[in-house]
């Protein structure tokens, strides 16, 4: 029962992180909704299958998948940035302050 | 229909939204986003179908596919910011 919640709340905020991905206006926004609600999502779901089965080859497995898709997701999303940046992307309309331009100058 | 069943279903719909986002990306930034959160995606499915169908190597098939997703992000990411690969 607790493992079907923590899948149930996993699939909450994929389903958030999904509607970040289409609603928002600009590269970089995107890239940080999705990439954190994603992970956390995908890190609740893995919870739920160590939780249903304890620590058998499976659970031990899904344990061990979620170190490597926090390196993955964090160090994937941090590189996209810096080269979408790099080749030319400009912000969107409503944004504001732009930090990385006025630290290179 | 189990609960899980439907859980499983929402979580392949939401790859339909990582799909809209590729084809109807206006650059080639938004296309990277969308694959890179669709390898993202496909773990928890093949998390959930493990738990549906009592198989073990699909959590498996999920490690190595972050693993892989990884490799094409990074490379992706190389190949727009005008860089080579071995730099």
């Amino acid at each position: 029962m607790v493992s079907t919640i923590l899948i149930a709340i996993g699939v909450l905020f994929n389903l958030f992180g999904c509607i970040g991905l289409i609603r928002l206006p600009d590269v970089y926004n995107r890239l940080q909704s999705a990439t954190k609600t994603v992970t956390l999502g995908t890190w609740s779901i893995l919870i739920g299958v160590l939780v249903r089965y304890g620590f058998i080859d499976i659970g031990v497995k899904a344990l061990i998948t979620i170190p490597i898709l926090f390196f993955v997701a964090t160090v994937g999303a941090h590189a996209l940035v810096r080269g979408s940046y790099i080749f030319g992307i400009p912000l969107g309309k409503k944004s504001v302050k732009d930090d990385y331009k006025e630290q290179n100058k | 229909m189990d609960f899980l069943h439907i859980l499983l279903y929402i979580q392949i719909g939401l790859s339909v939204f990582c799909l809209y986002r590729i084809i109807r990306g206006p650059s080639i930034a938004d296309r990277m986003v969308g694959i890179d959160i669709f390898g993202i995606l496909v773990v928890g499915i093949c998390a959930i179908l493990a738990v549906v169908t009592g198989r073990t190597f699909l959590i498996d098939i999920g490690i190595a596919w972050v693993i892989l997703s990884f490799i094409g992000t990074l490379t992706l990411a190389k190949y727009i910011s005008g860089k080579k690969l071995n730099e």
